[in-house]
């Protein structure tokens, strides 16, 4: 079988939004991996600016390049010199660049499954922000009714999964709320079942990968994003902060939020930004996006810049209000309006661009390539030492 | 006539309605004392709240922990006394702050070294005043005990309900709603609601505003219904002047907003100064005096006398405390006093003794 690796690069030039809006650009990263005998991987990179406004936008994969492609043929072969042909010299149109769109229309009809967990101390606005974040009531309060707020004794952890459709593309998002987080008294150890139930479905998923008769698709559980609220108390990180970041940032990736930020001011906001890196410096406590997973120089730019804000300092709430003869999400009281998505008022933009617009398929990867691939391998190390320590025999992939 | 009805009067007018001014003019001269305790979590804006409400600045070299420090740091006590004069009238101010209260992983009995200070505040209260020299006693006992509700919650926490219930028969706890500037109106409205149902239902005897009586004029009493609806107060602190409005005052400056703290219809400020220093100071010293220390004593007599009894020590006058940790040292101390003490009772019977002989 001939072993051939294609790699395509594309530079991509600006194209416009479907719906022609003014200079929307965004970032969009995407990898993907296709589960066949042929591992292909595709890689389609935009550098475009990101302009924030307040506009209605989706989850676009927007995408038109120049394509310079460069084939690499294995030195297996024979004969056959390596060398890039640029796409202007090939004599007619080969047609490799309809593969994007191939993959697109595939990744579209199957949809993407996304898994975020939420953890804070109960009133942080948990549930709001993620209702703010996908536009819709998703989180665990709007789906039980008769919901009424009562701190629970321990922490259970309760998942809602809907499926979401914008412009075609379908999403299944599982929001899995932590109730009881930090509200007691004595709150050692809360961490535990939160940490027991990230490895559970990695478990289930290295399970499902080691069957013989494994399906095509596997259904993903694995919590791809983690959004720890923080009170916005504008000191430091507290112990509790420090000891579940230290934990969980070592099996999933952790994005830190400063909650209801909107009791600090903007000064107050940076010194606390400032003191919460620190702390995180100085605890060893890897947040996403984490500096050693990028791949190149690009995303260190761009990730560099995102890691030189974190913490965002985020508002949610679902009433809109009229500003200036627009409609607004915002939370008004007697001072002034607090518009949610306006960048100069909170980060919540910044948030929702991260998590949705352009890392969304970043954040599975790493979850993928990164923590579960950690995950399998020390299972299977710890199930091989059972296997040669028991004396067993059998395949040794049983776990 | 009217001269003899003037003069009539005269005759009968004894002249001790001028006692009150009697009484405002000594104070003055000797001023007050009041200790004001703050408990909280770190961040909940106590100490820009104390600034704002004395227009000091008590803090000012304050150093925060970062969270290494804090990890192993315990509840510490920490005092600062201030004076303050105004329009000749001297205020010697004491704030007791609670740093480290449930900030731990582990906040089980946080209030303990909290409790423990009330109460050697009144133990030595309570040796001074049956002492033999009461001319100077010092008065530290904490009058009122502010404890600061995170607005982020929807509700009375565990650690709030434990803590208010442990302080509520030593000290005037008063709850209020911090950092209230994240809350929009409804928001207040509705915790402000929760907070008294739970409040009631879990039984906590917070400080309640006595009635005011009913000879007072119809304003005064609005003001006070007024005050009793808003309670818990929820309150902005502010250790900056902004402009507003044309005029400078404590505010914080919002991108969206400026926030001012004495405007009464951003938040509970002014209410709550006006409560605790304007109107309701001297009550709430009274109450400390009257209830919350004659507990203490009551009980402490009580424990006295019955490890008296079961002790059948020879009867001393001059009640001999329980020490809460006592060693060897402290106890030889003690009796060494005790037979000083009682040398002198001696002596004071001879001597009116004497006297008594004399006047006969």
């Amino acid at each position: 079988m001939e072993d051939r690796e294609e790699k395509e690069r594309g530079v991509m030039a600006e194209q416009r939004g479907e719906e022609g809006e003014s200079e929307a650009t965004k970032e969009n990263s995407t990898k993907g991996k296709e589960e066949n005998g042929v591992d292909m991987k595709a890689e389609e990179e935009e550098e475009k600016q990101q302009k924030q406004q307040e506009e209605e936008d989706e989850e676009e994969r927007g995408m038109s390049k120049q394509v310079e492609v460069t084939m690499e043929v294995s030195e297996r072969v024979p004969g056959l010199t390596a060398g890039v042909i640029r796409g202007a010299d090939l004599f007619g149109y080969v047609g490799i660049e309809a593969v994007l769109d191939q993959m697109r229309r595939k990744t579209m009809k199957a949809g993407f499954e996304f898994n975020i967990m939420v953890v804070g101390q109960s009133g942080l606005g948990k549930s709001t922000l993620v209702n703010t974040l996908f536009k819709s009531k998703v989180s665990r309060k709007s789906c039980t009714p008769n919901y009424e707020e009562k701190i629970s004794k321990t922490v259970k952890l309760q998942s809602v999964s809907h499926v979401i459709e914008e412009k075609g593309v379908k999403m299944k998002l599982t929001v899995i709320d932590t109730p009881g987080f930090g509200d007691q008294i004595n709150n050692e150890n809360c961490w535990e079942p939160i940490v027991k139930y990230v490895n559970e479905q990695y478990e289930k998923y290295l399970k499902e990968e080691l069957h013989v008769n494994r399906k095509r698709r596997i259904p993903d559980t694995r919590v791809h994003c983690c959004i720890y609220f923080l009170p916005a108390t504008g000191h430091w990180l507290r112990p509790i902060d420090i000891e579940f970041m230290k934990r969980l940032g070592k099996i999933v990736s952790i994005v830190p939020v400063i909650a209801k930020a909107d009791t600090l001011t903007i000064e107050e906001r940076l010194e606390f930004k400032q003191r919460i890196r620190q702390d995180l410096a100085a605890n060893g406590i890897r947040v996403y996006p984490q500096k050693e997973y990028d791949e190149d120089a690009e995303d260190r730019i761009v990730n560099d810049r995102i890691r030189e804000s974190i913490p965002f300092a985020v508002v949610g709430t679902d009433k809109e209000h009229q500003v200036n003869g627009n409609k607004v999400l915002g939370r008004k009281t007697k001072w002034g309006i607090i518009e949610v998505e306006n960048a100069a008022h909170c980060e919540f933009a910044n948030l929702r661009d991260l998590l949705i617009r352009s890392h969304l398929q970043d954040l599975k990867d790493v979850t993928h390539n990164i923590h579960y691939e950690t995950y399998r391998v020390r299972r299977l190390n710890e199930s091989n030492m059972n296997f040669m320590s028991n004396g067993k025999a059998g395949c040794p992939n049983s776990v | 006539n009217t001269a003899t009805t003037k003069e009539h009067r005269e005759k009968e007018y004894v002249g001790f309605a001028t006692l009150p001014n009697q009484v405002h003019r000594k104070s003055v001269k000797k001023g007050f004392d009041f200790t004001l305790m703050v408990a909280g979590e770190s961040g909940l804006g106590k100490s820009t709240l104390v600034n704002s409400l004395f227009l000091t600045d008590l803090h000012k070299d304050r150093k925060l922990l970062n969270a290494e420090e804090r990890i192993s740091q315990t509840v510490e006590i920490t005092k600062h006394t201030v004076d303050i004069e105004e329009k000749g009238v001297k205020l010697k101010l004491t704030i007791v702050d609670t740093p480290g209260f449930g900030d731990a992983v582990n906040n089980t009995e946080c209030w303990r070294p909290i409790t423990d200070y009330i109460d050697q505040q009144f133990e030595q209260y309570f040796r001074d005043e049956s002492g033999l020299n009461r001319k100077n006693i010092q008065d530290n006992r904490v009058h009122c005990c502010l404890y600061f509700i995170p607005p982020f919650g929807h509700g009375l926490r565990p650690v709030d309900i434990e803590f208010m219930k442990a302080l509520q028969d030593k000290v005037n706890v008063v709850p209020l709603i911090s950092k209230a500037d994240c809350l929009m109106p409804s928001e207040i409205k509705k915790l402000k609601e929760r907070l008294r149902e739970e409040i009631d239902k879990y039984g906590i005897k917070i400080y309640q505003f006595p009635d005011c009586d009913s000879d007072e004029d119809e304003e005064f009493k609005q003001q006070d219904r007024e005050l009793k609806e808003s309670t818990p107060f929820a309150v902005i602190g502010s250790n900056t002047v902004v402009e507003a409005r044309g005029q400078r005052v404590r505010g914080r400056l919002y991108p969206w907003g400026i926030v001012e703290v004495e405007n009464q219809s951003h938040c509970d400020f002014v209410k709550l100064r006006t409560m605790l220093i304007r109107t309701h100071m001297h009550d709430l010293k009274d109450i400390t005096c009257d209830c919350h220390y004659e507990n203490y004593r009551a009980q402490c007599i009580q424990t006295m006398t019955s490890k008296m009894n079961a002790d059948k020590r020879v009867e001393s006058p001059i009640p001999i405390l329980p020490l809460s940790t006592p060693d060897v040292e402290t106890e030889k101390l003690i009796k060494m006093k005790d037979e000083e003490l009682r040398r002198m009772q001696q002596m004071l019977q001879k001597m009116q003794q004497q006297m008594h002989e004399q006047d006969l």
